[in-house]
């Protein structure tokens, strides 16, 4: 697993035009949601937890169906799965990468949506924990579904609508779980949101390694 | 008297394989000596390519058996890839890493040597992005060197090369087999490959016309 996280690291390096691409792509996002909700500084503040995660959610779907454009090329990921290696280790190397690089991206979305939307906590690192715990859900299953589609013509149309619904109680979590950090949690109900989204996160990560092999293979 | 039979590196009976409503391979049958070299050869579509293809595991056969390096096809996939390498009309490689670094995916231990043998080694730190094709086709062979396989199959090797490439290739597979690899080799240099090779078959439309 280490070397396929190696390879993919390397290959996000590389490529981190694309990354680029991507962050600005989610900060354009993030701005042009402000605009749908006009200059109400109190409402812009109250959706600016949805508004994240939905900038988060497009801009994972470019990430994620692009993260396979390598493997693609030469039919390198055939390569890769007739190497003696688990195929298991292949999607967890790919699905690390993909998180980590969405944990990045999340972060970086954060001052952006606190200067658009005046969204700014004191619990930068509770708000970057639900990042890094969100991403995750949305990294497991989204490097299933994305080497599931690899090889159609209309991925970036297929991707969003297989990902999108299964990923609904990971994102309610993490929309309900940032809210609380940003606007305040005065019933205190943000650490049972956090245990959905761990208990989310540990059954994607768990299912989506066992099928991936049938999804890849012949 | 006891018989020593040779050990069998590929036991295949029966082997069929179709492509939608097309039958690319039909009812294919070969057994093939561990440390022998056996051409394949056949028009262009005539299923060289998808028997090698099966052989290696990347496609399942339709219909029949077969025993790789001891390991049933079917139902010890893993195994049959840990025994054998496939040399495959696409390169497998990664076009953003370098050569060092493509090899380094299958294996960290004397990318160096290989890349030497090869002829690649001043080009270790280079992306494939700016190699030529006879370049991948060296590093693609490289990349099947490194894993050290029971098993090789060779789908067009000599595609692309130079005349000192194909000289490669054949040392190469010479030394595969004074090694007791067996080697099975689609290609269409039928009077270069003939010299080293112990068996030949040919196939036309998917069906095995002289073994």
């Amino acid at each position: 697993m280490i070397a396929a996280l190696r390879k993919e690291i390397l290959i996000q390096w590389r490529t981190r035009g694309q990354v680029i691409a991507v962050f600005i792509f989610g900060a354009t996002s993030l701005l042009l949601f402000s605009f749908g909700v006009g200059p109400n500084a109190e409402v812009l503040r109250q959706f600016s937890a949805g508004f994240l995660w939905l900038a988060l959610l497009l801009s994972s779907t470019l990430t994620l169906a692009e993260s396979f454009h390598a493997e693609m090329e030469n039919r390198a990921l055939e390569g890769l799965l007739l190497l003696p290696t688990d195929p298991r280790a292949l999607y967890y190397g790919k699905a690390v990468a993909n998180w980590l690089q969405l944990s990045i991206l999340g972060t970086a979305l954060i001052p952006v949506m606190v200067v658009l939307y005046d969204a700014g906590t004191e619990r930068v690192l509770a708000l970057i924990g639900i990042v890094v715990l969100g991403t995750a859900g949305l990294s497991a299953p989204g490097t299933l579904y994305a080497a599931m589609t690899a090889q159609v013509r209309s991925k970036q149309t297929l991707l969003p609508l297989l990902l999108f619904p299964l990923i609904v109680p990971a994102l309610l979590s993490s929309v309900k779980a940032t809210s609380l950090v940003i606007l305040g949690d005065p019933m205190e109900s943000l650490r049972s949101w956090i245990l959905l989204l761990v208990a989310f996160d540990a059954i994607y990560w768990a299912l989506c390694g066992l099928l991936y092999e049938r999804v890849v293979e012949d | 008297m006891l018989r020593c039979m040779p050990e069998l590196a590929i036991d295949a009976e029966g082997l069929s394989r179709r492509y939608g409503r097309r039958w690319a391979l039909i009812d294919v049958s070969l057994r093939v000596p561990a440390g022998s070299v056996v051409m394949i050869a056949g028009r262009n579509g005539s299923g060289k390519s998808t028997l090698l293809r099966v052989l290696a595991t990347a496609i399942r056969p339709d219909l029949g058996r077969a025993k790789v390096a001891g390991f049933d096809l079917l139902s010890h996939r893993q195994d049959v890839r840990n025994a054998t390498a496939l040399l495959s009309h696409d390169s497998y490689l990664y076009e953003a890493l370098t050569a060092r670094e493509n090899l380094e995916i299958v294996r960290r231990e004397n990318v160096m040597s290989i890349l030497q043998r090869v002829s690649l080694a001043d080009r270790a730190d280079d992306p494939v992005s700016t190699f030529s094709a006879g370049m991948r086709k060296r590093l693609s062979f490289a990349r099947v060197l490194m894993q050290d396989p029971k098993v090789v199959f060779l789908d067009e090797p000599y595609g692309q090369l130079d005349p000192d490439g194909a000289a490669m290739v054949d040392e190469v597979v010479r030394d595969l087999k004074s090694r007791g690899v067996a080697v099975l080799m689609a290609t269409h240099q039928l009077e270069r490959v003939g010299r080293i090779a112990d068996q030949s078959l040919t196939l036309e439309m998917g069906r095995v016309v002289r073994p």
